[in-house]
Formats: structure tokens, sequence, C-alpha cells
């Protein structure tokens, strides 16, 4: 009887000594070591706030992963049936204060998530570097300085416009480091979305519309431009490279660009924010 | 009536089962109204092809589906009844009317036999076994796309399939699997279950089971039509631009959801309204099975998201057969209309998907815990909470569209507080373990199994959830993974938990337990090595839906690739174990093999054709495992409700 007592409440306390040990092991892993390697890096403001924000709840989802697998696996092997007879447990039908707990912490945990998370994207973070529409309600300071550059996909290729220089039009992306940059993104035909992963940038280019996102880039370096929506046959292949450069460099490839734009300008139309051509006939 | 019927067909050869109103004259007359649709469509609409500017003629492709799906209910014998009636013959007697819904409508189901499962049918247990062979099926069908995806993923480079192909492929196994799995649990185990738990001898609407269910091999057919015309591009969202440009495989792809979508309404309302009306005599909402608890939560979810689905489709169909430009921005419309519509619907869908597999689990982990459920009413706010809160949701779909985006913390914080309700089940489970005796049977390995995957499914969710987070992941292969843990690592898992678990009732035969602790271990692990890795693949920058990836992701893929292909073939053997003991072994099971309380295992087996005797009065709650002096779950003798003529 004594042993049968003081037997119950070891069950809880060996979980939690587990749990802790476990935790205070996994945690510092994963955020020191896995920490650094998660996406999308740091190659400028809106990556980094993406990538601390991985990391955050990396860090947080760890210990939420352990308690529950180490409380199933304590108990699958504890309480497991010994035998072939078929013998019932202890009839306990809940625990008011146990059920309160999870409530109270779940809802502790989820809306302080959902706090921080707004916090990050509307005031840190000023929109996260995703497409925010044609009238974007989260700015970062300096957006009307920002440099704009319009992202236009059609199938299945990228085009870049800058409208501050005279509009030409290359298949080239280049962005100037330390400045910061609104894509206006929209489509042609269907449905693309502009995805520059190193940048943390990811706008849905939709037809008819003018999607705006901000990026501040920090970093000279290389990154990569994919469809992150299914656009047709040859989606996966959407892919180019861009390329952060610092401001000077960016000012002579402009001029590059321009002069070599010179003679198809004529032809390109005039910039507009969204463009808006016929259906576009089914393939045959 | 029934009883002169009875005696004469009794006699009758067994090929006479051919000829009659079944499924080959459902074929038959099905591709016949294909084709004369076709051409009454190709007559209605001459030169319509040149008004949009396409090789092909839409109305009559839809007026072909239609008419073929009108050929396909008339060939089933879903007409007879009204005709007759409409000629004159007098109505049925109540009684009659009564005994004609228990026992069947067309063909007298006393003979038994294979035969009555190609058939219309109103018995709801038959109908039970048509949805878990008929949506098996296709299920099947669309793992086996998935090998073929796989196959093509090998190589960085396209080299297995045409990019054409490739793309169909994608759209066909995601369409395929979202329809069929919508009635993966409520299909069989609902309608089979349903009225055994609760102590009924029907559903409320028993023709209309019989129409939910062969709407859906006629919507796979439909899909599968897509085929002849190579397939369609948009993958299973159907998004309206791509949707409005693609070639009649897209036709296929909108009528097929149009008919599921209709079949679905119907099941929830029939599931709704048989739970809230025909529970037996003592069957509180406090003893309702916890299955049935989530089935009445998923009907709640298929009855109100489901009709959006056959309103936007429809709005889709107008736009390619009738010039209409709902969805079209330059004719006005906007594909933000259709992104919104889909998603009104495809959320609450994936709880539809979810929920059942919920109920499931609970219902299972008692019994090889022997103890009570854990919680039961913290279990039932779960579910009802996620159903409700799943209708908030959608535009967490749409975080980078740029639709709203003021709106996006809204969603945020709604996405987010699902896993509130969600973790309540967790911590039924966790409740129930503790202290039990637990048995590592089959079905209990496979519901602890649906705990692990959903824990990393749900979890995975918070960084979609996350908006900062889900710039990076969103359309990568992280979303391909999340859904596919809490899919087929959820409700496949919860399928096959209640396969082992229910099949020696339904079927009346032993499924044989080694193989299917195989089939559970490869399932179990490899599905774990397909999916775990394409969080990584999706972190690293690979978008969902490609066929050619970056090189340096070829090792990843390669490994994904190969444990896909074990993890299919896990199912051959559960297919094997499926075909050995229905077919060849035979075992006769008991009427309880796992000792359980539940009021569906203290009837015969097999399940007689009126299900109970008399209807019984509940007395107890079917979880009191342990409890002293615990009352037995039902009164089936005298103290039950004799009905009518019995």
């Amino acid at each position: 009887m004594e042993a049968a007592r003081s037997r119950a409440p070891r069950h809880g306390l060996g979980i939690l000594w587990i749990w802790i040990v476990l935790s205070a092991i996994a945690i510092p892993l994963v955020v020191f070591v896995l920490g650094p390697h998660l996406p999308p890096g740091k190659m400028s403001s809106e990556s980094t706030d993406q990538t601390n924000a991985n990391i955050v709840m990396t860090a947080l989802l760890t210990p939420i992963i352990l308690i529950v697998l180490v409380y199933f696996v304590y108990s699958l092997i504890v309480f497991r049936a010994h035998g072939d007879t078929v013998e019932d447990g202890e009839p306990i039908r809940g625990h008011g204060p146990t059920q309160l707990l999870w409530i109270a912490l779940t809802s502790v945990i989820v809306l302080s998530l959902a706090v921080w998370g707004s916090y990050t994207l509307v005031q840190s973070a000023k929109g996260a570097g995703g497409g925010q529409g044609p009238s974007p309600a989260f700015k970062p300071t300096g957006s009307k300085a920002a440099l704009p550059i319009q992202v236009i996909g059609q199938q299945w290729n990228w085009t870049f416009r800058f409208p501050t220089y005279h509009a030409f039009e290359t298949r080239e992306l280049e962005i100037p480091v330390h400045r910061l940059v609104a894509f206006h993104v929209t489509s042609l035909d269907v449905t693309h979305s502009f995805w520059a992963y190193e940048l943390g940038v990811k706008a849905d280019a939709v037809p008819g519309v003018d999607n705006v996102a901000y990026v501040t880039p920090r970093k000279l370096g290389r990154f990569m431009v994919r469809c992150a929506e299914l656009c047709g046959l040859w989606h996966g292949h959407m892919a180019v490279h861009g390329r952060v450069v610092s401001d000077s460099a960016f000012q002579a490839w402009a001029a590059k660009e321009q002069v070599l734009n010179r003679q198809i300008i004529p032809y390109l139309g005039p910039y507009q924010r969204v463009y808006v051509p016929e259906p576009k006939h089914r393939a045959g | 009536m029934t009883d002169t019927t009875a005696d004469t067909q009794a006699h009758r050869p067994a090929w006479r089962g051919l000829i009659g109103f079944n499924l080959l004259t459902a074929i038959l007359l099905g591709i016949g109204g294909f084709y004369l649709g076709a051409w009454i469509g190709g007559k209605l609409a001459v030169g319509h092809d040149y008004l949009i500017g396409t090789d092909q003629n839409d109305v009559g492709i839809f007026m072909g589906f239609l008419f073929g799906s009108i050929g396909w209910l008339a060939g089933l014998g879903f007409f007879n009844y009204p005709l007759q009636r409409l000629v004159g013959r007098a109505p049925l007697s109540a009684a009659a009317e009564e005994d004609m819904y228990v026992v069947p409508t067309t063909v007298a189901q006393h003979e038994g036999g294979i035969g009555r499962y190609f058939r219309l049918t109103t018995d709801h247990k038959v109908v039970g076994i048509q949805y878990f062979f008929g949506v098996g099926i296709f299920f099947f069908i669309g793992g086996l796309n998935a090998m073929l995806i796989r196959t093509e993923l090998l190589t960085p480079h396209e080299k297995a399939w045409p990019a054409g192909q490739y793309i169909s492929l994608v759209g066909l196994h995601g369409t395929m699997m979202i329809m069929m799995t919508s009635a993966f649990i409520l299909g069989p185990f609902g309608n089979y279950l349903v009225p055994l738990m609760i102590g009924a001898r029907r559903l409320a609407f028993p023709r209309i089971e019989a129409f939910t269910f062969w709407l859906v091999p006629l919507a796979g057919l439909v899909l599968l039509s897509a085929i002849a015309w190579n397939g369609f591009p948009t993958g299973w969202t159907g998004y309206a631009p791509l949707a409005d440009e693609a070639r009649a495989g897209m036709d296929a792809y909108i009528f097929a959801f149009i008919l599921i979508a209709i079949s679905l309404t119907l099941v929830g309302i029939n599931l709704l309204t048989t739970i809230l009306t025909m529970r037996a005599p003592g069957l509180t909402w406090g003893r309702l099975p916890i299955f049935v608890w989530g089935v009445l939560a998923t009907s709640f979810l298929a009855a109100l998201a489901a009709p959006v689905l056959v309103a936007t489709m429809l709005m889709g169909l107008m736009d390619r057969a009738a010039n209409t430009s709902y969805f079209i921005a330059s004719g006005g419309g906007s594909p933000y209309l259709y992104e919104n519509l889909f998603w009104f619907f495809g959320h609450p869908e994936v709880y539809i998907l979810a929920l059942p597999g919920f109920g499931i689990v609970l219902e299972i982990l008692p019994v090889f815990a022997r103890k009570p459920l854990w919680g039961y009413r913290l279990a039932v706010a779960g579910m009802l909470g996620v159903a409700f809160l799943s209708f908030l949701v959608w535009q967490h779909h749409l975080f980078v569209s740029g639709m709203n985006a003021s709106l996006r913390p809204f969603y945020m914080l709604t996405t987010e507080l699902i896993s509130i309700p969600t973790g309540f089940i967790f911590l039924n489970a966790m409740g129930t373990l503790w202290r039990g005796r637990i048995r590592y049977t089959v079905p209990m390995l496979f519901a602890l199994a649906f705990f692990f995957n959903f824990l990393i499914g749900g979890l995975s969710g918070i960084f979609l959830s996350d908006v900062p987070s889900d710039v990076t992941t969103h359309g990568s292969y992280f979303v391909m993974a999340h859904f596919h843990y809490t899919i087929m690592g959820g409700l496949v898992f919860a399928f096959f938990a209640a396969t082992y678990y229910w099949l020696p009732k339904m079927t009346g035969v032993t499924l044989n337990e080694t193989l299917g602790k195989i089939h559970f271990w490869l399932m179990f692990v490899f599905f774990n090595l397909t999916f775990f890795p394409l969080f990584a693949a999706g972190f690293l920058d690979m978008p969902r839906r490609v066929s050619t990836y970056a090189p340096w992701l070829q090792p990843l893929n390669d490994f994904v690739s190969a444990s896909a292909y074990v993890l299919g073939f896990s199912m051959l053997i559960f297919i094997g174990n499926l075909i050995w003991s229905l077919v060849f072994v035979r075992q006769a099971a008991a009427e309880n093999p796992w000792v359980s309380r539940g009021l569906e295992w203290q009837v015969p087996t097999p399940v007689p054709v009126h299900n109970f005797e008399r209807i019984p009065v509940i007395t107890a709650g079917p979880y009191e495992y342990g409890v002293p002096n615990a009352q037995p779950v039902a009164d089936f003798g005298a103290g039950g409700l004799a009905v009518a003529g019995k």
C-alpha cells in the first residue's frame, strides 16, 4: 500500500525529469547547431527576420514535441499489458486541474505566438517580404524613396522593369545593396509567385494586380528566383539568378541596360502598374 | 412482398445477376449518354469553339458528362421508382416503405451474394462495404500516380516522363486523393457504423445514401477521363487563369469535383440528420461514442463547405463553356475570387479529412488501454472547436497573394487558435494511456502512429501559420510535407486503424495479424522516411509540383523516392492480406474479438439485415472499462422497442 502510494507520483516525476534533461540538451542544439542553417539566411533584413522567426519557433516547438514523445514512449513501455488476459485499468475519467492547466498552457503559447508573429509582421519586419497587394498596409520606413522594380511573370519567364530608369526591361535582376527595394509583382497570363529565396521575398504574380513586396538587401551575392505557384507546363523552369551588387555597380549596370534597351523601348509599350492583355487562347 | 421475391430469387442461377440494373448497365448507359450529350452539345454550340478561340467544344464535353451521369444513374435504376410513380403505380404503404429502406429497393438482398455490391442498394451495411472498396480502388490509383511522380523526381531533369505528362500526374494524384479521401472514413465507416453505434436500423435517407455512393465512382471515372485529353495542368487546386486556358481535361476536373461536392454535401446532411434524430432511447449526448461525435462534426463541415465548391466549379464551368469572366481579369473578373471561394471550401475540407481520424483513434485507444476515454467532454469540445474554427482560417493559404494583406494578423491568430482544440485530442490520448493496460494490436499501433505523425504534421503547421516564416515555406515542399503528415500520416493511418479494428465485424472475417504488423511497421517507418526529408527540401528552396530541381538536391530526392517505393510496397502487403484473408483463408471472426464495450460489437457477426432484433435501450456509456459494477452498454431484451411486424 505504502509502495503503491509512493509510486503514484513517480511516473509523473520521471517523465518530467526525462523531459527537462532532453530539452536542456535539445534546445541549445537546435538554436546553435541547426539554427544557423535554417532558411532563408541573412542576405536581407527581411530574410534575417524570417530566419530568426524560424529559429525561435523551432526552439519553442522542440520542448513541446519532446514532452508529448517522452510521455507517449514512457506510458507505452510502463503501462503495457502483461500476458494475454484482458485486464481493465483504473477507471480515471479525467482530472479537472490537469485539463485546465493544459488549456491554459496551450492558450498562452498560442496567443503569444500570434502576438509575436503579428508584431514581427507589422512592426519589426514591416510586411516580412511578403506580397501585400496594391496598397501595402505595413510599410518599412522610407518606403516612398524605395527603388521600384516591376516583376512580370508570364509563362514561363520572369522579366523585370525599372520605371525610374526609363522603364527599361531586362531578364536579369540586379539590385543595389542597403537600399529599400519595392517589387511590384504582376502577371500577363496566369498566377505565378515571385520567390526570391535568399532575399526572403515571396509575392504572387496575379493578372490585373500590382502586388507590392519590400526588401532591403544587406549582403552582396547571388540569389535564386523561382516560381512558387503552379503555372503550367514549365513551372519548374521559371528559375533565374539575381545579384545583389554595390550601388555604383548597380548604376553602371542600369546605364548599360538602358543603352541596350534603347532600340526596343519604342516597341515595349508604356510602363503600367498592371497589364491586361486579351485572354490567352488555349494551347493547341 | 419481399418474402416472395426472396423465395423466387433464391433459386436464380448466378449469371442472372448480370441482367437488370447494375454496374454493367450503368457503364453502358453512361458511355452512351456521354456520346449523346457530346453530340447534342456540339449541335447546340456550333461555332462556339471559334468564338473563344479554341480547338475544342467545352459545351459538348460538359453536355456529354451531364448526359453520361444521367445515363449512369439510370443504368443503376435510380429513376425506376420515381418513373413507376409517374406512370401511376400506387405508392408503397408506410410499413412497406420502411421495410424497403431497411431491406433494399431494386433487388431483394436476402439472396446475399457478391452481386448486391454492384447494384443500387439502400442497406447501409452494403453501402459501407461498397464505399470501402470503391474508395479504396481510387486511393490505389492515386497512390500509383505518386509512385510515378517519385520516379520522375529521381533525376533533377525531365527524364522519366515528358513535362506535360508529369504535370498531369501531379494533378491527377492530388485531385484523386482529395476527392476520394473526403469520403475515406465517412463513406465506409460512417455509413456502416453510425447506425450500429447509435442503435438504429438505417440512415435517415437511405436512397440518398445510395446516391452519394454511386456518385463517387462516377466522379472517379470522369476524373480519369481527363487522361484522354492529356490531363489538366493545375494540380488539385485548379487556380483560375490557368484553368481557363487549359484544354478539355480541365472540364473533367470541374465536372468530377461538382459530382464529389454534391455527394459530400448529401453525405453530411444524411449523417447529421441520422445522428440528431435517430439515436436509440437512452443514448444521451454524453454516451455517444466519440467516433460518432467526430462524424457529426465532419458532417457539419461537409454540409456547409461542399456547396461552396459546387458554386465555384459552376462559375469555372461558365467561364470555360459560356464565355463569362468570373475569374478572368481582362473581362472584369478576378482570379482572387476563385482563390477565396476555393479555399473557403478547401480549408474546412482538410478538416473533413482530419476530424474523422480524431474520432477513430479516440474510439480505439480506450479499448486497448482498457480505460474510460480520459476527458470525454474535452474531446467533444476539441472536435467541435476545430470544426468551428476551420471556417475562419482560409486566407492563410493566401498570405503572399496580395489579397487583404492587412488581415494577415487575424488569419494568423485564427490559424494558431486551431492548435488549442487539436491539443485537446492529444491530452485525451495521453490521459487515456495513463495507467492503462495497453495491448499492442494492429489497430492500436496504427492509432498510436497517428499521434506521432499528427504531432509533426500539426506543429509544422505552426511555421506555415506564422506569416514571416510562411513567406519562405509557402508553395514549397515544406507545405507538401506538412499536409502529407496530416492527411496521410493522420487520416490514412486512422483509416487503417479503423480497417483492422472494424473489418472483422463488417466482413465477418479475421485479417492476418502478422501481415498486419509487417504492413504497419513498413508503412510507419517508410512514411516518415519519405516525408520528413521533404521538410528539408522545402526549406532548401524546392518549390512544389516541379519536375526539375536544383541538382544538389538529387541525393535527398533519391532517398525520398526510394523510401516512397517501400511505402508503396507496404500497401501491396495490405492488399495481399485483404485478399488472402477475405478470399482464401476466411477465418471466421469472433463476435467481439477486441472485448470492446461498443454497441456495434454487441450485435451478431455477420450483422443481421435489420441490425437489431429490437431497438436497444442504451443503459451506459461505451467506455466504462474498469468501472466497478458497470452496466452493460445496452438492454437488447424485452425492454427494447419491438419493431412493427417483427
